[in-house]
């Protein structure tokens, strides 16, 4: 009987898909649908590609931030860090002649290393991270001026290139594919065979198998339509990974589940035996380790260091999150929601530049679909909770 | 004697549910009514009802304060009609004078510029009313003491002109002699004609106050009864809806050997390393004992657990031995490896992450327990989680269930799983039944049993003497930071308790 009781609420709760999730995928297939309505050129495979590739460097943001958010802290420095780190790139790549692979490991730790200093002067300096974060800001902004003498660094390598501008052969796409398919049919059967273990009940196979067989399908039709333009973009594969990895650490791991824990309430969090200064210390250098890879990827695509590079970034980043459904308050978000918004984002942006309107336009749309998405938000669980 | 307020026949419904089934509901003018329950019962829905949270309209029944008939539409409107409510949580904004606090909304003012003498004034006036003459009306509210504040909280109902004063758990927060302060006031204002619905789950206090008292059960009105005709036992069973045998289900134990020790324990204020909040504290805590400590606020019951659990700051001397060894304790993480788990007195704000699910909060601190390299395995989390929800007998639809919207004793339970789940040597409960209704803190206690059974110590830190009285096997009381008195539960009674804790000769 114990068991009994236990899995079928397991199992209705694993079909039911946030409301919220729904309305975001809802939302995106609307703005497609309308810009592919008004012209031609939205709705193709090219356009795609571009729309992926544009998308990245927010959306690896938003993955840090959505730690950051979570826990209830705020990272204002991003944006600088994504200019100051692919600044140097830039300067060991094409000053001082450094190989590609060693400029990328020196960049990556950099932005570790900075993310350790930010987050030790929050975590326990006390400093609030607003402040802390917005003097980054201003310090990384700053020194990318020092060290650039305010030039622009270019050109970089192909192999540099790559990591902003490259693709994925057709045929080693549908590799990856392939392994992807593979593993994620291993990760149903997996989870199938551990709830088995533990006298759940589980769905019958055949519903397993058309999971499975909807997600292949979608990764096929990515894949492909990816590859009937170049192939998958590289800054793409980097986003899908990370947001995979990341994913996993929020959802899977002690120390996901930490973090979600501390931004519902800290206190609670020390008395359950949480080190929560050293966990906030991580954070920070993780989402600023994310930010180098950003700003290795941003610099890769336009071929070039600048000092404006990356400005604003950070409210960009913390805008998809938010359509995403993370609370500024804490507690509360997930990674895929934030690849959400910075999808919807990223589609205004791309549909609008291909109608041509103007770029004032463009701030202003999007800045009140944050404040309507926002909006739809608090409305639709006040309404929950008095039904 | 004049009738102050009359709800008729007054149904709310949510969906789904009936929170009022066409409840009658009758004050007096000049009296204090007790209006009591079991959480979830209604008593907060009615009373909502009656200070215009829930507008007219959304309600059937009717409302007649003093004969006239009433329909609020807000707050506002009920104010205006004399109704004032005195939330259990403080609603002052700490950072705020008492001044400020009192006319806050309705400040006096020409062209919105603050008369301020006038408001100096008046709060100066309503202070000494509620006994507070003592405090200057510029004083930041935040720096008063908790009973303090809620004085202050019912100097401001009373400057709206109150004529029925709501206290939804007044004294929760407030130790035994700040109640008998809060008290005393409502008497007095008892006299003027103000009369004062009385929420609570301290059955001792309604009875000291009450003259009459109305129990709800199930959104239903089940009886009301003057406060001389029933005693503790009937209104329990009335609120319970059956006979409670025995309110304290002690069950003797032989206590085995010594699972926790202190020797000459001290621990110094953070910010005054001169000043010892706990003093030369020796004890020892034997297998499958519960021991009781009693003591008033601020004796430093909490703090010696609280410390125990490497959660206060402080320099410590002394010794803390474990099943005879010596163990330091600096951080949670290390009383939880030693087997040690602390349940906080104020579960909402130290013991739960509100908007988590029951199963997020139970394995929070566990989580090593159910992971692997591969991370976290959700089915071992869940059949876990899963036991403790089931040997707790928690009420609720299910594990996802979001811990917030539990009531009391249930949010409690959910804390006592997690705990458990961490399978403690010591069981460390700072107020286990705060805020938990009659039929709750029974299980509570059965729970306790059943841990003690098991081999658990328990040290229970409570403000309810019968409650320590009746679960304890040794009571212990502190004051002052120091342990004053020690018995066997038989020897132990309530003076003699009061008598230790308030520092008095003991014998």
């Amino acid at each position: 009987m114990t068991t009994k009781t236990g899995s079928t609420k397991f199992n209705k709760d694993l079909f039911r898909l946030d409301v919220r999730a729904y309305s975001m995928i809802i939302a995106i297939i609307a703005i497609w649908a309308f810009f592919a309505i008004m012209d031609d050129s939205f709705l193709t495979a090219r356009n795609f590609s571009n729309l992926f590739v544009q998308m990245s460097v927010t959306s690896i943001l938003a993955i840090g931030m959505v730690l950051v958010l979570v826990a209830g802290q705020v990272d204002l420095s991003v944006g600088s860090l994504v200019g100051l780190t692919g600044g140097i790139a830039g300067i060991l790549h094409v000053w001082y002649g450094w190989d590609t692979v060693p400029v990328v490991i020196v960049t990556i730790l950099l932005g570790a290393l900075i993310g350790l200093i930010q987050g030790w002067w929050v975590a326990y300096r006390a400093v609030p991270a607003f402040i802390v974060t917005l003097g980054g800001m201003m310090i990384f902004r700053g020194a990318l001026q020092g060290v650039t003498k305010s030039e622009t660094i270019a050109p970089l390598k192909e192999s540099f290139k790559a990591l902003g501008q490259g693709f994925i052969l057709p045929f080693m796409g549908y590799i990856v594919a392939g392994v992807a398919i593979v593993l994620a049919g291993i990760f149903l059967l997996r989870q199938r065979q551990s709830r088995m273990k533990f006298g759940f009940s589980v769905s019958p196979a055949w519903v397993t198998g058309v999971i499975w067989l909807g997600i292949s399908a979608l990764i096929l039709i990515v894949v492909s339509v990816m590859n009937a333009y170049q192939g998958i973009p590289i800054p793409f594969m980097v986003v899908i990974f990370l947001a995979i990895l990341f994913t996993f650490i929020a959802k899977k791991t002690v120390f996901g589940r930490q973090v979600y824990a501390i931004g519902g309430n800290s206190e609670a969090a020390v008395l359950s035996g949480i080190n929560v200064k050293r966990k906030i210390m991580l954070i920070f250098v993780l989402c600023n380790t994310l930010a180098a890879v950003a700003g290795l990827i941003l610099t890769a695509r336009v071929n070039a260091a600048t000092v404006g590079a990356g400005t604003m970034y950070e409210l960009d980043a913390i805008a998809a999150c938010v359509i995403g459904g993370t609370s500024l308050m804490g507690g509360v978000g997930t990674i895929p929601g934030a690849m959400i918004g910075a999808l919807v984002m990223a589609s205004l942006d791309n549909g609008m530049s291909i109608l041509n309107i103007d770029s004032f336009w463009q701030l202003i749309v999007k800045g009140s679909i944050l404040v309507f998405a926002v909006w739809f938000d608090i409305y639709s669980r006040s309404k929950a909770k008095h039904s | 004697m004049t009738v102050a307020l009359e709800m008729k026949q007054i149904t709310k419904e949510f969906p789904g549910v009936k929170a009022l089934d066409r409840v009658t509901f009758q004050v007096e003018k000049g009296e204090i009514h007790a209006l009591c329950g079991e959480n979830g019962a209604g008593k907060s829905t009615l009373m909502k009802v009656l200070s215009g949270v829930y507008p007219y309209g959304s309600y059937e029944g009717s409302i007649e304060i003093e004969g006239m008939e009433q329909t609020f539409r807000s707050i506002k409107d009920a104010e205006k009609a004399g109704v004032a409510i005195i939330y259990q949580e403080l609603a002052l904004v700490k950072e705020m004078s008492v001044t400020e606090n009192l006319f806050l909304g309705k400040e006096h003012a020409k062209f919105g510029v603050i008369d301020a003498l006038r408001q100096h004034q008046e709060t100066a006036y309503w202070l000494e009313q509620v006994g507070l003459s003592n405090i200057h009306p510029e004083t930041v509210t935040g720096t008063l003491g908790i009973g303090q504040q809620q004085l202050v909280e019912i100097a401001k109902a009373l400057s709206k002109d109150a004529k029925i004063l709501i206290l939804d758990e007044p004294t929760a927060a407030l130790t035994e002699k700040e109640v008998e302060i809060l008290l005393d006031i409502l008497r007095k204002f008892r006299e003027r004609g103000v009369s004062c619905i009385y929420i609570s789950h301290k059955l001792n206090e309604v009875f000291s106050i009450s003259d009459s008292v109305t129990i709800l059960r199930d959104g239903k009105t089940i009886a009301t009864k003057s406060i001389d005709e029933v005693s503790e036992d009937q209104v329990i069973s009335l609120m319970v809806g059956r006979e409670l045998k025995d309110r304290f289900p002690r069950e003797e134990s032989t206590p085995g050997d010594v699972v926790l020790e202190l020797a000459n324990y001290s621990v110094t204020d953070r910010k005054n390393p001169n000043k010892k909040i706990i003093r030369d504290v020796s004890f020892q805590l034997r297998k499958g004992e519960i021991v009781g400590i009693a003591g008033l606020m601020g004796s430093g019951r909490t703090e010696l657990a609280m410390s125990l659990f490497g959660a206060l700051e402080g320099r410590v001397t002394g010794s803390i031995k474990i099943e005879g060894k010596p163990v330091t304790i600096k951080q949670p993480e290390h009383a939880i490896a030693h087997g040690i788990a602390l349940v906080t007195e104020d579960r909402k704000r130290t013991g739960l992450v509100l908007e988590r699910s029951i199963q997020d909060n139970i394995t929070l601190p566990s989580l090593k327990q159910v992971s692997s390299w591969s991370g976290i395995d959700s089915s071992k989390e869940v059949s876990q989680a899963m036991s403790y929800f089931q040997k707790l007998g928690v009420k609720a639809t299910s594990l996802e269930t979001v811990v917030g919207t539990l009531s009391g004793g249930n949010q409690q339970k959910v804390v006592l799983g997690k705990w458990l789940m961490t399978k403690p040597k010591v069981l460390i409960l700072d107020e286990p039944t705060r805020g938990v209704d009659v039929g709750a803190k029974y299980e509570i206690y059965q729970i306790m049993n059943e841990l003690v059974r098991e081999g658990v110590s328990i040290l229970m830190i409570s403000s309810e003497l019968p409650e320590v009285l009746g679960m304890s096997h040794r009571i212990v009381v502190m004051a002052e930071g120091t342990i004053t008195a020690e018995w066997k539960a038989e020897d132990a009674t309530q003076e003699r308790i009061m008598t230790a804790a308030t520092g008095g000769n003991q014998t």
